[in-house]
């Protein structure tokens, strides 16, 4: 594994983690306290080696008075608008049932069908744009018009170029048409083809499939892995296999939607806790292990908590130091989904078991997806070799599901490679080291700004609030005309009354090209009144980062 | 200048306007409905204001001093 201190500021860890874990869950049987304990006047900083910041402001007032008053003037229009379609006084061009079928239940009358005919249609121009390049830093979009306000498009055959990248999951930017880079992989797909055409247990492993699941185990500290042909499969096909009825799944409120999932598919008993709330989960545990199970008071067969590293919707990191302490002593299973945090955190890009600096023994069952920071396609579950060899059998993914294809296969193992430092350059190590800087400058410069931001200081995700809903559409509209591609998110993934811009920061970002964003997002955000915070540092950005920078380097 | 820096901030203030009232995502008849709703309830507001609040301010004045011209004929009394 190569030295991270030889190329840029490392991090220490590993000397003590193990005795420190030792030492607290030693205090932990003794007087049983779980947050903010004392040991000679130092306090909760013995879990975490570093600071952990973050940030969820909470705007203004007024800010969600307004807010509410874009949706009651949006819902009221709504309202008019149906009973003219409905009186026929304008034409119908969503959805409708037939006409026999008037007298039956109505199926588009619930909430949701009436927010995406009425609000989300009129600024649906935002979302599923088609590129036409490899989404790198920079990609083409293909401009489309409409001519009946978002109900269909047409495509005027123009082509927009070199579109500033920051909605793409390209955190290492490992997504790259470089013919250099992409050697190897054009070799396997002319050696291989694209189709296996089989499932594992059939015909469908490959010597590939066995080389890239070693790597994986190597990359990760763990015994073995597995590999899935889809990130999203790979949660939910592979929860059910793992626990079933008499469990008992604690799963964090802002779980993604394949965990959701993959766990009422799995027919265990769900409980929820607050978003990184570790009293709220302890509350539960204790709950559990002292009611059992709801009718019978039977103890519970297996109790799992199910979080993720990185959220993507929040840029929040998950307290993994705490959480572990409290699995080891209530004597539960943890499933780690790393989708975001792979590659992205960590000082040599191993995840967030590695920038917490604790052992992978400490996680159960530690799952990602090659999707993000690799440049590919699928997942993977990794762990103790009983938990990956009950998987082949048992898993429904391994069993039924097509198998990842060989040049994405090794388009992944071409990149951990390139990571681990096995291919004999320090690219990858540079990679992760300029993610962080990316990463790190990008929130800074945001926060001096006074935007409110989500999350950790230290994750490549941001989320920039933008709260009402007129502001959405204008946002990436205006960005769009800037030539700079963001992604905004409203209400069915976000609390309605919290939309956000999203930015995913990524190493292929040069200083010129945030630098730019920067900007554009200083004028737009003067423009469109979105500086929000109470805490932004200066008015004057430009003198203070001057003096930062050589603190800095 | 002065006028041209006022205009622009006339317009920032109704891009405000029309994106925190959503308006600024409807189609031009909805906008104009809109509008003329907002421009008739404004206007009724000014003309009941223009009507009623002197008259309103003027009797409320007029109770005031009523109510502090009894309460100094009483302490007049209490210290004799």
């Amino acid at each position: 594994m190569a030295n991270p201190s030889a190329v840029c500021n490392g991090h220490l860890h590993h000397h003590h983690q193990k005795q420190n874990n030792l030492l607290k869950s030693g205090i932990y049987k003794k007087n049983g306290i779980t947050k903010g304990m004392k040991k000679n006047g130092v306090s909760n900083g013995t879990v975490y080696k570093k600071k952990f910041v973050e940030h969820f402001e909470q705007a203004p007032m007024y800010v969600a008075v307004l807010t509410f008053l874009g949706f009651g003037v949006g819902t009221i229009f709504g309202y008019l608008r149906d009973f003219m379609r409905a009186w026929g006084l304008e034409k119908r061009n969503i959805a409708a049932e037939r006409e026999q079928q008037k007298d039956f239940v109505p199926l588009y009358q619930d909430f949701e069908n009436f927010y995406t005919r009425n609000l989300y249609m009129r600024i649906r121009d935002n979302w599923n744009r088609p590129i036409c390049s490899v989404p790198g830093p920079q990609f083409d979009l293909m401009e489309r018009v409409t001519d009946d306000y978002n109900w269909t498009f047409r495509f005027t055959g123009r082509i927009i170029k070199n579109v500033i990248n920051m909605g793409s999951y390209n955190y290492l930017g490992f997504a790259e048409t470089d013919v250099n880079a992409l050697k190897t992989v054009t070799i396997e797909l002319q050696k291989y083809g694209t189709g296996i055409c089989s499932t594992r247990q059939e015909m469908g492993t490959l010597d590939k499939h066995v080389e890239l699941e070693k790597l994986v185990a190597t990359f990760l500290g763990v015994e073995d892995a597995m590999v899935f042909g889809m990130g999203f499969a790979t949660n939910s096909m592979n929860i059910p296999a793992l626990v079933g009825k008499g469990c008992l799944i604690l799963s964090d409120e802002l779980n993604h939607t394949s965990l959701v999932l993959g766990a009422r598919l799995s027919g265990a008993t769900i409980r929820i806790f607050k978003h990184n709330n570790i009293q709220s989960l302890e509350n539960l545990l204790r709950d559990a292990i002292i009611y059992g199970q709801p009718r019978s008071r039977r103890a519970w067969r297996k109790i799992i908590i199910l979080v993720e590293g990185i959220y993507s919707m929040e840029g929040s990191i998950v307290r993994l130091p705490e959480i572990v302490s409290l699995k080891k002593k209530y004597k539960a299973y943890l499933y780690l989904d790393e989708a975001h945090s792979i590659g992205a955190v960590g000082a040599t890009g191993r995840g967030v078991v590695e920038y917490f600096g604790m052992s992978p023994d400490d996680v159960d069952v530690l799952m990602g997806t090659f999707t993000k920071s690799f440049g590919a396609a699928g997942g993977y579950i990794a762990g103790k070799k009983d938990l990956v060899d009950f998987l082949r059998t048992h898993s429904h993914s391994a069993v039924y599901a097509t198998s990842m294809c060989p040049p994405v296969a090794e388009q992944i193992i071409r990149a951990m490679k390139c990571l681990m430092g096995l291919d004999g350059t320090t690219q990858g190590q540079q990679r992760v080291c300029q993610l962080g800087k990316n990463t790190r400058y990008f929130r800074r410069r945001l926060h001096e700004m006074g935007f409110i931001i989500y999350g950790n200081d230290d994750s490549p995700v941001v989320p920039l609030l933008l709260y009402m809903p007129g502001k959405i559409g204008a946002f990436a509209r205006r960005m769009l005309e800037k030539n700079i591609g963001v992604v905004v998110v409203g209400f069915p993934a976000t609390p309605i009354t919290e939309s956000r811009a999203r930015f995913c920061v990524s190493a292929a970002h040069t200083r010129e090209m945030l630098d730019t964003v920067l900007n554009a997002l200083d004028e737009l955000g003067d423009f469109l009144h979105l500086k929000y915070s109470r805490y932004s540092k200066s008015s004057h950005p430009e003198l203070y980062e001057e003096t930062r920078l050589e603190l800095e380097d | 200048m002065d006028i041209k820096s006022m205009k622009n901030y006339l317009y920032w203030l109704y891009c405000q306007f029309e994106l925190i009232t959503c308006s600024y995502l409807m189609e031009p008849w909805e906008k104009i409905l809109f509008y003329t709703f907002n421009v008739t309830m404004l206007v009724m507001l000014l003309y009941t204001t223009y009507i009623f609040v002197p008259v309103h301010i003027s009797t409320a004045f007029q109770f005031f001093l009523h109510l502090f011209g009894n309460q100094q004929e009483n302490t007049v009394s209490v210290v004799k």
